[in-house]
């Protein structure tokens, strides 16, 4: 225990008297990190309560969401809607972020401020905004409506991400290429996106969690045959506490992880073969 | 000469339309976002200016106002995004603290765990917290063995239900505001403070903790601002007692299709938020002017 009576600041202050800091950290991270952790073993519950901990354990709450139809076509229409969000959100903020990079246009940053604003906006004006919108539109309880709004709150996050991604890109090597033949189209594609790829990739990611997750304007816009999973959650909330709630939960977080993981992999893996190809990566 | 002159001109030329052409490919976004945000939402500006009888007229702001019913509502969406805020102040100064003194390497696990959470569903989250609160949750009967209450204590579906989810979520966007911001202070100022014979208590008060202040505004400007127009929490954690503008605004819609109401309610939150991001830019500004950081 010798390190607590070493110091730990500039100002000489040992860790051994700062150990009320670290207690303190350590109980707020825990706050934040463990109340979802109690979902899972709840989500085992054999009882009809919720108790913890469950005095029996079974699998009825992982039955009872994998047998209802209802459910099942809730999850299928998240998953298409965040896809779909994915591609599109993605694709249109990495085209707005080159094309504000690439352009230099002083008008830019206006047009990047405007893109910006469905994360100033509160999500509830977004909500009934659009709800009113569609309602004239009959937009309303479809895939492509809903899909639309959840590109738009996706796109500033994307746009940011991209942008951030392309200003450590050396600009430049694209002339190279199209001094050397190819066009300005090829050039994006062979030259620029691949070295672009880790934040298009987290890109892609984040906006297909804010889809999934996204709740406020869902309960407005979407429902019927096409109303989304936390349409569904959210709506069985409000009525009274369902240990299918439990375990759709443990399913979503673990499902969130795993593509969370897998996006940490693709990246590192891209990191380490792109140092032994090219001997030094970008920096 | 004047070929020369003539293809400068023409390479000028085709520059910019090369830049236009590229500047285009913003627009498929723009397009996008006017579509489904600025246009609907300009609708509800208008609808929130137009009168019963058509004309333009005050008359949804003067009801809004008027009606004592919801200034209940306006107190309880201050008094909730004001103790979230305090409370995030309070639990989140020292985490950032302590964020911001640990060495690069260290951190970066920290402050892993510390947006975790945000990979969470918020409404997974929301319904751990439902759950660990119930009346037979696992805080109530873990207080009631341990002697601390005898009977169950109403922990949900109250305003403590509702501020305890709403902490959980607004830590993370108070903390990483101020963590960026302390990282910016220079430390060598601790280092001269303590050389000048300042106890390191005293150096703290009177050289860290004022530095970090523009931290601190932005990163409670960004939780109460956020906190205003929150919906789904004090919709389930509340259960239906805590009823703030944003479920002012759905109850309005789903009992009496009162578009104007609704608008006015959701304009006046706007205009709230606005002015909140433009003091939380100026906040920023002043820290990066303190501590020359672009």
């Amino acid at each position: 225990m010798r390190w607590m009576g070493r110091p730990a600041t500039d100002t000489q202050i040992s860790h051994g008297r700062r150990m009320w800091l670290y207690l303190y950290a350590a109980v707020i991270l825990l706050f934040l990190v463990v109340p979802t952790l109690f979902v899972l073993p709840m989500s085992f519950s054999g009882a009809r309560f919720l108790e913890f901990p469950p005095r029996e354990w079974s699998l009825r709450w992982y039955e009872a969401y994998l047998g209802s139809a209802t459910w099942m076509r809730a999850t299928a229409t998240s998953l298409i809607v965040a896809g779909l969000t994915m591609l599109a959100a993605t694709g249109l903020g990495t085209l707005a972020a080159y094309g504000l990079v690439a352009s230099r246009r002083k008008i830019g940053r206006a047009v990047f401020f405007v893109l910006l604003t469905p994360m100033i906006v509160p999500v509830i004006l977004i909500a009934i905004g659009t709800y009113y919108a569609y309602a004239q539109l009959g937009l309303n309880n479809t895939i492509a409506g809903l899909v639309m709004v959840h590109t738009a709150i996706a796109l500033p996050l994307v746009i940011v991400i991209v942008a951030a991604g392309l200003r450590t890109y050396d600009m430049t090597q694209e002339q190279v290429a199209r001094s050397l033949g190819a066009s300005r189209a090829q050039a994006f594609y062979l030259i620029t996106l691949p070295q672009i790829r880790p934040s298009v990739l987290s890109a892609a990611v984040l906006s297909f969690l804010i889809s999934f997750d996204e709740v406020v304007v869902a309960s407005f816009v979407s429902g019927g045959a096409n109303a989304t999973l936390t349409k569904q959650m959210f709506d069985s909330l409000r009525d009274a506490i369902d240990p299918t709630i439990a375990a759709i939960s443990t399913l979503i977080t673990v499902f969130s992880f795993l593509i969370f993981l897998v996006m940490r992999m693709t990246l590192r893996r891209g990191d380490r073969s792109r140092r032994h190809n090219v001997g030094s990566g970008p920096s | 000469m004047i070929a020369r002159q003539d293809h400068a001109l023409r390479l000028k030329r085709a520059e910019a339309r090369e830049k236009w052409a590229l500047f285009g490919l913003v627009l498929p976004a723009l397009l996008t976002v006017a579509l489904v945000v600025l246009l609907p939402v300009s609708w509800l500006f208008y609808l929130s200016f137009l009168g019963e009888d058509g004309s333009f007229s005050l008359e949804n702001y003067h009801r809004v106002i008027a009606q004592t019913s919801y200034h209940r509502v306006f107190v309880t969406t201050l008094q909730v995004s004001i103790a979230t805020t305090l409370i995030c102040m309070v639990l989140g100064y020292p985490l950032a603290y302590f964020l911001a003194q640990l060495p690069p390497g260290r951190a970066g696990f920290f402050l892993f765990v510390l947006l975790l959470p945000c990979l969470t569903s918020l409404l997974v989250r929301t319904y751990a917290w439902l759950v660990l609160l119930q009346n037979t949750g696992l805080i109530n009967s873990v207080a009631i063995q341990a002697g601390l209450w005898e009977t169950p204590v109403q922990l949900v579906y109250n305003f403590t239900g509702t501020l305890i989810g709403m902490v959980h979520i607004m830590l993370p966007f108070f903390v990483l505001p101020l963590y960026s911001a302390m990282t910016g202070i220079d430390r060598t100022l601790m280092a001269a403070a303590a050389s000048l014979g300042a106890h390191p208590v005293a150096a703290f008060w009177r050289v860290f903790f004022p530095l970090s202040v523009p931290g601190v505004v932005a990163g409670a400007l960004i939780v109460f601002v956020l906190s205003l127009g929150f919906y789904v929490t004090p919709a389930v954690l509340g259960g239906g007692r805590v009823i703030m503008i944003a479920n002012l605004m759905t109850a309005i819609l789903e009992n009496r299709l009162d578009w104007g109401a609704a608008s006015a309610l959701g304009v006046v939150l706007l205009l709230v938020t606005v002015v909140c991001i433009v003091l939380v830019g100026r906040a920023f500004r002043t820290s990066a002017t303190l501590f020359g950081r672009p």
